[in-house]
């Protein structure tokens, strides 16, 4: 299958998924599938059958509530069953509205509070250069989270301790939960920032699903840097009355209309959708 | 109760030119109003928390009343130290609002669950802790935090929380309230599982159990007295809470029993049982897991008189 079409694909599962929950974030997640399609078809060095490989990448989905997004990449990759996307926030199920490393296979970190996955992942970084390992580790961050003030302790420890191993992607889709990003507390001059901090930054259209590939292919950036791709983003990405409107941040359609126009964009048919819904 | 506080809020600070409402980015809509009239009022200090204590106790330095508001994980475990260090030991005249009580966020999971809140908030020297059961309760206090000088931590529900009491409620700070009488068996709870609690205690009645309920409002300081004397007229306490047993409203109420009450009593603590849950599903479903039910809470109480 063609990425685009996974893309799509995972955008249908998302929006099937949240509508029969009834919860979860679908906007966060539309605004990170390209990212998501790039690591887990292109990237990430990891096997289905031997996931805790010490060997392996990790990926660590810091902007935790897009979790909808990492469950159904999880299941296109074979490493959790499709049917399980099913039971998504649902009695008894494990797949929460964010996820948890414990009990979810190819999880690596449980987050929903946002600003801790840099942390951690620095320190699995930075457990690599110790034990001489050559994975690499890949944090998802969101923009409003770039505001906490442990991502920035986070950024300059891994400069200083030169993990070049370490790398961060920022879906930098310009809006958090209340409004837009730079009206609520400005991250701008935002490549900058992370240069002064010691990284090495690169810029990608983040819904180009080769051109991100490209960048994730030529790490590190340099020798001696951690490494930064800011993804410029678009939130509720694949339907138009979510694209970049804040208040759709937790929201799930449930209007007649919301879900026809939804529905139509995705390409979903309305009786898979009513299936679903059962 | 959120809608019951931000619309208290709002009434407070239309005459009190000093509240202000901090928010970390949480708060769509419900304080659109609040933005709209007091603009130089409300702050989203965006996706950072610690740094929205801090800035709350500067501005509390300068005679405002900030009160900071977003989900309770958040706002006291993540600023833990901000709150000890510049609000309570300064005695700063900050209010903490934690909004998801419990396990009402119970699809976001255990990152958004309030289950130690209670407990590392109580031990903070100079705090005051207050947990309303319902949305009138929730909007009596919000008038009554107002008023008090230093911190106080706020632990509020979100939306659809039955109703416990009448409009002409009168919330006092710092006592209990009886809200059933009973002499064979006394349940003290905080928060909305009081609801829970009154719904056993009239099945309880059915089965011949005349059961006495209260509601801590204010678990920081205790109404000891409210306590003692349930000790002394039903000689058994149950204890009910949507919190972890470890530090929550049970372990300070089995502290004043060990130390004052001269009364023979049983006692037995409904709570989470040392563990997080990631067990999905909605709010009763939760609670039904976690064993702090109305059906649990029955069956705790036929167990411990029998
Ligand atoms: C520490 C912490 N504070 C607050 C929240 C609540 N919260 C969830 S998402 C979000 C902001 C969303 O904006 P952004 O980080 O830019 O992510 P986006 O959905 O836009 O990708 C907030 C405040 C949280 N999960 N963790």
């Amino acid at each position: 299958m063609e990425l685009e079409e996974i893309a799509k694909n995972i955008r249908k599962k998302i929006f099937l998924m949240s509508c029969r929950a009834g919860g979860g974030h679908i906007a966060p997640s539309f605004s990170c599938v390209e990212i998501l399609v790039a690591l887990y078809f292109k990237i990430l060095n990891i096997d289905k059958n031997d996931l805790h490989n010490e060997n392996r990448d990790r990926f660590i989905l810091s902007k935790g509530h897009a979790s909808s997004a990492l469950y159904s990449i999880l299941a296109k990759r074979g490493i959790i069953e499709e049917k399980l996307l099913d039971t998504f926030c649902q009695r008894g199920g494990i797949l929460g509205a964010h996820p948890e490393s414990h009990s979810i296979p190819g999880v690596e970190v449980s987050t929903g509070s946002l600003g801790h996955g840099l942390s951690f992942g620095a320190g699995m970084a930075l457990a690599g250069k110790i034990n001489n390992k050559d994975y690499r580790v890949f944090v998802l961050q969101s923009d409003g989270e770039c505001q906490e003030g442990s991502v920035w302790e986070a950024a300059a420890f891994a400069a200083h301790h030169k993990l070049n191993n370490l790398v961060v992607i920022v879906d930098y889709n310009k809006l958090q939960s209340l409004g837009r990003t730079n009206d609520i507390l400005s991250l701008e001059p935002f490549c900058d920032r992370w240069k002064s901090f010691g990284w090495s930054v690169k810029e990608v259209d983040g819904h180009d699903i080769s051109r991100i590939i490209e960048n994730l292919e030529s790490l590190p950036y340099t020798n001696n840097k951690p490494n930064v791709l800011i993804a410029h983003t678009v939130k509720g990405k694949g339907i138009s009355f979510m694209e970049n409107i804040p208040l759709w941040h937790y929201r799930i359609p449930n209007s007649k209309e919301e879900i026809e126009i939804a529905l139509k964009e995705l390409g979903i048919d309305r009786k898979e959708f009513e299936e679903g819904r059962k | 109760m959120r809608n019951a506080y931000v619309s208290a809020l709002y009434d407070i600070a239309k005459i009190n030119k000093q509240i202000m409402s901090l928010n970390a980015d949480i708060g769509a809509i419900v304080f659109d109003k609040f933005k709209a009239d007091f603009p130089d009022r409300f702050v989203n200090v965006g996706v950072a928390e610690q740094n929205m204590i801090g800035v709350a106790a500067g501005l509390a330095s300068c005679g405002k009343i900030p009160f900071t508001y977003t989900i309770t994980p958040f706002i006291t475990a993540r600023t833990y130290e901000q709150i000890r260090v510049d609000v309570c030991i300064q005695n700063s005249n900050v209010k903490i609002v934690g909004v998801g009580a419990g396990l009402v966020y119970s699809t976001l999971g255990p990152t958004h669950h309030a289950i130690e809140d209670i407990a590392i908030m109580k031990t903070l020297p100079n705090m005051k802790i207050i947990s309303p059961a319902d949305p009138i309760e929730s909007k009596m206090a919000t008038y009554a935090i107002a008023e008090i000088k230093g911190p106080v931590y706020f632990r509020i529900g979100t939306a659809g929380e039955p109703k416990i009491y009448d409009e002409d409620y009168e919330f006092t700070f710092g006592k209990g309230v009886e809200i059933q009488p009973g002499e064979d068996v006394t349940l003290i709870a905080t928060g909305s599982i009081v609801y829970d609690t009154i719904m056993a205690a009239r099945e309880l009645k059915k089965k011949g159990i005349s059961t006495r309920v209260i509601n801590i409002h204010t678990i920081k300081p205790l109404d000891k007295d409210i306590i003692l004397k349930a000790a002394r007229e039903t000689g058994a306490i149950i204890t009910i809470e949507e919190h972890n047993l470890e530090g929550g409203l049970g372990s300070s109420i089995a502290s004043v029993i060990l130390e004052e009450s001269r009364s023979q009593i049983k006692f037995k603590r409904i709570g989470l049982k040392d563990s997080f849950c990631s067990f999905y599903g909605t709010h009763q479903e939760l609670k039904s897991y976690c064993g702090i039910a109305k059906e649990d809470i029955i069956s705790e109480v036929i167990s411990l008189i029998k």
